[in-house]
């Protein structure tokens, strides 16, 4: 139908006077969008197939292109955005479910930027970082609620399993299939060096990456994709994936079109085959089968190792912390609206949820109510963009945090929101050869150590400011905080004061 | 309004003092009052305070409780609620001289206390444990009434002033005790009132503190999981009860306990030998929110015996020194020195260095 | 073979001896412990008595037989392997397996079979004697599953939705399936000689194990369920 024809969003601007016809960005781009016409001598861009991944435009080597929005759109309205109108025009051509990638991209609340951070003036000094310790070691894990002795006095030390991060930051779920060979390979070898861990989603473990296995988080998701024994005891811990912020609710499915040759190896599944994760956990359908879980998986890897539980944060997210608590994990991980995704149904990521800093407060505070708090610990994730974030989030009462949006920028991803396609010019979430072969796996994992180099440092810049020299008398420390422009139930959920009080 | 100290948080810098008799020998108030004129510059009037130890012999088997009560009816609801779980030995009004310096006094009561056994049984508590929840719950629910000190055969006495005058107020030279300590306070707002005043106490532990710690709600909102809480939103009253957490139902040694809140730091710890590293490894893990970071320099208060601690940084000063069986501890050496001019073995301690003395016999025990 | 009397430990502390121990092991009294034999690798396991939740889970190559009925998610997981139960099983059984077998001689609950896979050599068989619940083999990608519905029962030899979200492997059913409505992307017919032959070796062992005839088993037809297509919800999306 005509009414489905639109212009395109983005437009390619090609300065033709710079332009030498090298044709590199014919080869860069994936999407088809350059091509050079031989009797005219020139290169022409096809608009209506550009992501905006900037691919072309960061590796022309003369940089004559630029891409805009075309800014042809329907007539202003704030109710009937364009976003609506041609989202109604994609299903009534199609009849298909909108499915989207990356995090919630609407302009709800970020509560982060409603809060701000303390420093010490007068009444207690601040401290030098570059020049005084400051420690921002941390470990995950439960927490003996008795010192045990023996006979003779001697403490007993009894520490369950655990992990001990050099920083409050780890790398979140994302699986060998809806991202890269080579952009696994970069954290995994990113987290080893620095000293803190990734995490394999659902995807299974590539052989070649089990030497990493102290560095590693092993995911177990209702699809139980590449999961067997060594499997879990290849990891230093377990995660059971129950939920993931940008679809609660709403299982995986990966196309059989990524379940190229590597992956299915990895996966354990043949190629070319759909990998779909049901919605739920088939074996929990309760609390109390979620504690069966958790003890299946302390069996199977002779308590040896903490196992993680990780959820979307939805709107009864602290009874439900509360009740993970009780079963047996040794950490919840809470996945905020605003995550990522390789693919989600957009209603569902754009809709369903709530953001991460009113799940931790709110969660954190349950726990220490029902004197539980000790128990576990506390991951958030759910786009934690810096460490200004981290730092907030540890004070509202995280033990870590995860990213994953931040590590992938950090590797080149430019944000475009196309991964569901699987042709990334990035060479991040593709599975085509020649494509991956563009992430570099040095220079990707030496990008993500400085990335978390440089929040390392930052995070001590404001722990000194703060006069506090070790994150653990961060944790939870709310005084720190102070809301700006938030309401008083906001406040109230926070934990905190409005700035001035 | 005014804001009551609780419904804010006050930040305050401080002078602290004690002295402790090894042998256990009395020790005048007098004495300990000296001691902090020296150090007049480091209070502002508008908080100072004692804690005394061994000045109850003939009542040492009770539960002394010093009570500030707002208003008469604040007495009675005290009173009606504390007769149903314990017996009142005894109660009076503590003797104080009315001075210029000090105004706006509550009524200031103590009394001696023993828990009902049948109480006890019910609750199926310790008894120290039953008497430390019944201090929470005055605290907390009866309006007007505050619990100023909760040991056996001690007491804390404080007031809104300077603490020449607060020693004058109470004539702490009628009391012999064998550890004195005593605080001069430098808050930032007028408290309002005079709970906010330290050493702070409970059961037989006080706190006296100086320094404006930067842990405060981490410690605090891990401490309130284990039934405290903290109504009067200072570092001394959260510091007092993470003591008591860790002294009492931890059953940690006091250097244990130091090694807690003062923890070494990790590039230390990894220069000991395993079985000292595993150690302060797994104490900081158990602990890890009980660590107390910004400046402080505390002097611990217990039955038996006192330990003074510095920040692991050591933002606050703290000397120490002694003369044959006294042994002294300050914010300044001046402050020593108006004690026993002869003081020897002045020693600063360093960051997270515990410094304890018990009184002899206790420490043979 | 050791034996061990569980109604004298607890739940970990049998687990652990089942793990420490270095040769065969025969549980007595057993009454809902669970994980019973969980990642075993070898070795032989037998238990007199009622098993808890998640018997055999993650089993990577070792035997369970269980002389009574078996409880939920039995061989959740499994990689490779046998688990015999002379009864019952609860629901979820074989949830996610990805190789070994399970026999059942008696019925299975709901979601039996639910997500199993197969890989290369990996092969998932579960032959279960009697009926079984809802949603059989729901998300299936691979593998193998047989219901003889030997037992006689009211009841449909299968519950209701059977093989939703199917995308690989075969279900064989032994018997009348003209009452039970199968999803669109699966195809229903008369099993071949193929999947026959395919299911034979599985079948024979199931008789050998429970003391059935063959030629009883055979004497009814059977009918294979299989997926359309490996990718069931390729058409549900548009990329947004």
């Amino acid at each position: 139908m005509k009414a489905d024809y639109l212009y395109p969003e983005f437009e390619i601007i090609r300065n033709e006077a710079l332009c030498t016809k090298c044709r590199l960005c014919e080869k860069e781009c994936s999407n088809g969008v350059h091509a050079f016409l031989p009797e005219k001598g020139i290169l022409i861009a096809d608009s209506a197939k550009c992501v905006n991944c900037m691919r072309c435009v960061a590796t022309c080597p003369v940089h004559a292109i630029k891409i805009v929005k075309s800014g042809a759109d329907f007539t202003y309205n704030a109710n009937w955005t364009s976003d609506v109108i041609r989202e109604i025009f994609k299903q009534s051509a199609t009849g298909g479910v909108l499915l989207s990638s990356m995090g919630n991209p609407k302009p709800l609340p970020v509560y982060w930027d409603k809060i701000l951070i303390n420093a010490s003036q007068v009444t207690n000094p601040s401290i030098d970082p570059l020049r005084e310790p400051m420690e921002t070691k941390v470990f995950l894990g439960k927490k003996p609620s008795t010192v045990m002795r023996d006979e003779k006095g001697k403490m007993i030390l009894n520490t369950p399993p655990s992990l001990e991060l050099s920083l409050p930051v780890m790398f979140a779920a994302m699986s060998y299939g809806s991202i890269s060979y080579n952009a696994h390979e970069c954290l995994a070898r990113a987290a080893t060096e620095l000293g803190t861990f990734y995490n394999t989603g659902e995807g299974g473990l590539h052989q070649n990456f089990y030497k990493y296995g102290s560095s590693t988080i092993v995911q177990v998701a209702s699809g139980r994709f590449g999961v067997h024994k060594d499997y879990l005891e290849a990891g230093a811990a377990v995660e059971i994936k129950m939920g993931q912020g940008a679809k609660p609710g709403i299982g995986g499915h990966l196309p059989g079109s990524k379940i190229v040759d590597d992956v299915s190896k990895t996966r354990m599944i043949p190629i070319g085959s759909d990998a779909i994760s049901p919605a739920p956990h088939h074996d929990i359908y309760s609390i109390e089968d979620l504690r069966q879980l958790v003890f299946s998986l302390k069996e199977a890897t002779d308590y040896k190792k903490p196992v993680f539980v990780k959820v979307a944060a939805v709107h009864n997210i602290a009874a439900i912390a509360s009740g993970i608590a009780r079963s047996g994990a040794d950490a919840i991980v809470i996945d905020g609206f605003r995550g990522g995704t390789g693919a989600a149904p957009t209603r569902i990521r754009d809709n369903v949820g709530i953001p991460v800093e009113l799940a931790l407060a709110a969660v954190d505070e349950r726990l220490r109510q029902e004197g539980i708090r000790n128990d576990v610990s506390l991951i958030v994730s759910g786009s934690i963009r810096s460490s200004a974030d981290v730092i907030k989030a540890i004070a509202l009462g995280a033990d870590a945090c995860y990213i994953a949006t931040a590590a992938l920028v950090s590797l080149g991803c430019h944000l475009c929101r196309n991964c569901q396609s699987g042709k990334c010019n990035w060479g991040i979430a593709t599975q085509r050869p020649e494509l991956v072969a563009r992430l570099d796996p040095d220079e990707g994992s030496e990008r993500l150590v400085k990335l978390l180099t440089a929040w390392k440092r930052e995070i001590k810049e404001f722990m000194g400011a703060m006069g506090i020299n070790s994150i653990e008398a961060l944790k939870g420390n709310r005084l720190m905080l102070r809301g700006i422009g938030l309401s008083e139930t906001e406040l109230k959920v926070l934990g905190i004061k409005h700035a001035g009080e | 309004m005014d804001l009551k100290e609780g419904q804010i948080r006050i930040p305050s810098g401080c002078a602290v003092s004690a002295v402790i008799s090894r042998q256990g020998n009395a020790v005048n108030g007098e004495k300990i009052v000296k001691s902090m004129i020296p150090m007049h510059e480091r209070s502002n009037g508008l908080g100072g305070g004692f804690a005394a130890y061994g000045i109850y012999p003939e009542y040492a088997e009770f539960y002394a409780f010093h009570m500030f009560f707002d208003s008469r009816q604040a007495k009675i609801d005290f009173e009606t609620y504390i007769k149903e779980f314990f017996e009142i030995v005894k109660s009076e009004i503590i003797p104080t001289k009315k001075i210029r310096a000090i105004v706006n006094e509550p009524l200031i009561m103590r009394y001696f206390l023993a828990p009902m056994k049948s109480r006890l049984a019910d609750a199926q508590l310790d008894e120290r444990e039953f008497v430390a929840r019944t201090v929470m719950r005055i605290n907390c629910k009866i309006e007007g009434a505050c619990v100023v000190s909760s040991g056996k055969n001690m007491g804390v006495f404080k007031a809104v002033g300077y603490p020449e005058d607060v020693g004058e107020f109470y004539s702490l030279s009628e009391y012999d005790a064998y550890l004195w300590t005593a605080h001069g306070r430098y808050p930032t707002n007028t408290p309002g009132w005079w709970g906010g005043a330290h050493p702070f106490g409970l059961l037989d532990y006080t706190v006296v503190h100086n320094g404006e710690i930067s842990s405060y709600d981490a410690n605090r909102r891990f401490i309130e999981m284990f039934g405290y809480k903290c109504t009067l939103q200072t570092d001394t009253e959260v510091i007092t009860y993470i003591a008591d957490f860790l002294l009492r139902r931890q059953k940690l040694t006091l250097e244990e306990t130091a090694l807690v809140i003062a923890a070494p730091f990790w590039s230390t710890i990894a220069k000991c030998d395993k079985e000292k590293k595993d150690k302060l490894t797994y104490l900081r893990y158990v602990f890890s929110s009980l660590l107390i970071t910004g400046p402080f320099s505390i002097i611990l208060g217990f039955d038996g015996g006192v330990m003074a601690l510095n920040d692991r940084l050591k933002l606050r000063s703290m000397v120490t020194g002694e003369k044959k069986d006294l042994f002294f501890i300050a914010s300044e050496e001046a402050a020593i020195r108006a004690m026993e001019p002869e003081a020897e073995n002045i020693y600063s301690p360093d960051g997270g260095e515990p410094i304890i003395v018990k009184v002899e016999k206790e420490a043979q025990k | 073979m050791i034996t061990i009397n569980a109604s004298t430990h607890d739940n970990a502390s049998l687990c652990e001896m089942i793990k420490q121990a270095k040769d065969d092991v025969k549980i007595s009294h057993c009454l809902g412990e669970r994980f019973l034999g969980v990642g075993l690798k070898d070795r032989y396991i037998e238990i007199d008595g009622t098993p808890g939740n998640a018997l055999g889970a993650y089993l990577n190559g070792g035997s369970v037989k269980v002389n009574g009925n078996a409880q939920d998610a039995v061989g959740d997981t499994m990689n490779a392997g046998t688990i015999v139960i002379y009864g019952n099983a609860g629901d979820a059984v074989g949830y996610a397996m990805r190789g070994g077998k399970i026999y059942i001689k008696g019925n299975a609950g709901y979601r039996a079979g639910i997500h199993i896979k197969a890989y290369k050599e990996k092969f998932p068989v579960i032959v279960i004697g009697g009926r079984c619940g809802s949603f059989l083999g729901e998300y299936q990608a691979g593998g193998l599953i047989i219901v003889l519905g030997l037992c006689k029962s009211e009841k449909n030899v299968t519950g209701n939705f059977p093989c939703t979200g199917m995308h690989g492997g075969r279900v064989l059913i032994r018997g009348d399936v003209s009452k039970i409505t199968f999803p669109e992307q699966v195809s229903v017919g008369e099993a071949t000689e193929e999947d026959m032959n395919t299911a034979m070796p599985y079948i024979k062992e199931f008789c050998s194990l429970f003391g059935y005839e063959l030629s009883e088993v055979l004497g009814s037809a059977f009918t294979a369920v299989k997926p359309n297509s490996a990718n069931p919800y390729k058409q549900m999306y548009v990329e947004n």
